[in-house]
């Protein structure tokens, strides 16, 4: 388990500029959708996208304290 | 013989066109984001092929490794990379998902 401002602090070193939504799918809070805004996805496929993010929370997911999120991303240009 | 599981994924994924890491099978997942990407593909009438990664825990490493891609489910197609749940779902929202696996 592992909370909300965690999670935005580390992608936020990562993904400075990052506008971060995040809702706790479960009530759980190891199962997460998040929203995130940064100007880093620019001309970035979206399987390249989610490796960005991956690799900023690669800590927590490589020791399963967070098992799965779901998440969109998009640049501050799109919808 | 040592197992040389990247050779074997590398194979799998050249021998099925679609197929599809999963946790659980595909008539029973085992994890809510597998069984999205499951019904989407039963959705559109696609044939596949499904590998439980959680009774093989050398695969479940492997797998992720194999691609740089951290979480299950993982889809390919012609043995290219499309995505985990978030992204096939939204391929599949747009409309781009079933041009892609109809000419596999």
């Amino acid at each position: 388990m592992i909370d909300l401002e965690t999670i935005k602090k580390q992608l936020q070193i990562n993904l400075p500029d990052a506008q971060i939504t995040l809702r706790d799918l479960t009530g759980g809070k190891d199962h997460y959708e998040m929203e995130i805004v940064s100007t880093a996805f620019h001309a970035v496929t979206p399987v390249n996208r989610h490796r960005l993010v991956y690799g900023a929370l690669k800590t927590f997911l490589d020791s399963g304290v967070l098992h799965a999120l779901t998440f969109k991303t998009r640049t501050p240009d799109e919808k | 013989m040592t197992r040389d599981i990247m050779a074997e994924i590398k194979q799998e994924i050249t021998d099925h066109p679609v197929i599809l890491y999963m946790k659980g099978t595909r008539l029973m997942p085992q994890c809510g984001f597998s069984a999205a990407v499951v019904s989407i593909l039963e959705e559109m009438g696609v044939q596949f092929k499904d590998v439980d990664i959680l009774v093989d825990a050398e695969k479940r490493q492997a797998i992720k490794e194999y691609t740089d891609w951290p979480t299950i489910p993982q889809l390919y197609v012609k043995g290219q990379f499309i995505g985990g749940c978030d992204i096939v779902r939204d391929m599949h929202a747009k409309g781009e998902l079933e041009p892609l696996i109809k000419k596999a």
